[in-house]
């Protein structure tokens, strides 16, 4: 047995990808915006397109994702990532141009640009990170609150009749013909986690291949404004947000068929 | 069973407890004492070697802080074993 052990070697399992730089993040701790960056840095780092991304960032906690990123970037004004990403790929198509973008960046303010830019069928990829709050600004209403819930701007739950119902983004974007892929995945678990980095990896393949506008939907967790612990947050994902967020396909190019995940 | 261990970057966690509630074996708990910024940084308590080197806590780690190997029983220590 002596013998055995001294025969056996390690492998490395995992580490953190390089197209994350060495720094320490601002995020409050179990925010899965931590996750999302290392996904999108992981696929960057096995797609081998670090070198050729530029990253637009957006206006809310991931305000300074072109710190956490190690890749070239720009800062756009508040909403306005999918207007400047549009500049990016057209003066640059060969570049690998995506933006990160929460629910008040992307669902709210930035609408208008957000829907433009899949209508015009922009060959760029969005990473749009949905936590049914606004984080940055200190946990108010967004348009993507759930009924009911409970935030600093409505602060005895949601009345849809007064503030209207949720807007599902990867519905809309995918009913869109501009559109290559529109999906929802979640990050409550470790499965749906990797299932949402292969619609990550998918999303940036459908750039790659020019087939249009990629955009994958990240249900998120926000336990600082939500007032939670970060695991009862991720449960309150799973247990409110995915009814009323459901997850799957809702728009893959035909070029794409054989990546179309469960997503569930 | 596969067994491996996982290394964690304490300076860069934040305690949040998510590869606590992920590990299949529970052989991750937070330490006693506080990293610079504050945080009790997650570590690994595995006594009797039950890491599987799975990388579940490293998949959900939002902080990217934890690195992971796994044994490999070379090819000399396979034939041993057959023996």
């Amino acid at each position: 047995m002596a013998t055995l052990t001294a025969d056996i070697t390690e492998k490395l399992v995992y580490q953190r990808p390089d197209a994350l730089a060495d720094l320490y993040t601002h995020y409050c701790p179990g925010c899965t915006h931590g996750t999302a960056h290392r996904l999108v840095a992981e696929v960057l780092s096995e797609l081998g397109m670090q070198e050729d991304a530029v990253l637009v960032a957006s206006v809310g906690c991931s305000v300074f994702s072109y710190k956490y990123f190690d890749v070239d970037a720009a800062e756009a004004a508040h909403g306005r990532a999918c207007a400047m990403a549009t500049g990016v790929k057209r003066v640059n198509p060969d570049k690998i141009v995506f933006t990160y973008q929460g629910d008040g960046d992307l669902a709210s303010i930035g609408l208008a640009e957000t829907m433009h830019a899949a209508i015009r069928g922009e060959n760029i990829t969005v990473i749009f990170l949905n936590n049914a709050i606004y984080g940055m600004t200190g946990g108010q209403m967004a348009p993507t609150t759930l009924p009911g819930q409970h935030t600093t701007s409505s602060p005895f739950g949601r009345d849809i009749k007064l503030t209207g119902n949720p807007i599902h983004i990867a519905e809309i974007l995918g009913s869109i013909p501009g559109t290559a892929y529109s999906v929802r995945r979640s990050m409550h678990d470790a499965r749906h986690v990797i299932q949402a980095k292969k619609a990550i990896q998918t999303a940036f393949e459908a750039q790659q291949k020019g087939l249009g506008f990629s955009v994958v939907e990240l249900l998120s967790s926000c336990p600082t404004n939500w007032k939670m612990t970060p695991n009862e947050a991720l449960s309150w994902v799973r247990d409110n947000m995915v009814p009323t967020y459901p997850l799957g396909d809702y728009k893959v190019h035909e070029e794409l068929q054989s990546k179309r995940g469960r997503g569930r | 069973m596969a067994t491996g261990r996982i290394v964690i970057d304490v300076e860069r966690c934040k305690g949040c407890e998510l590869c606590l509630e992920a590990c299949p074996q529970d052989v991750i708990s937070l330490a006693d004492t506080f990293n610079a910024k504050g945080y009790r940084p997650a570590l690994l308590a595995d006594p009797n070697h039950a890491c599987t080197g799975c990388a579940l806590c490293a998949v959900v780690c939002p902080d990217a802080c934890i690195t992971v190997f796994r044994d490999v029983p070379t090819p000399k220590a396979q034939v041993a074993l057959e023996v």
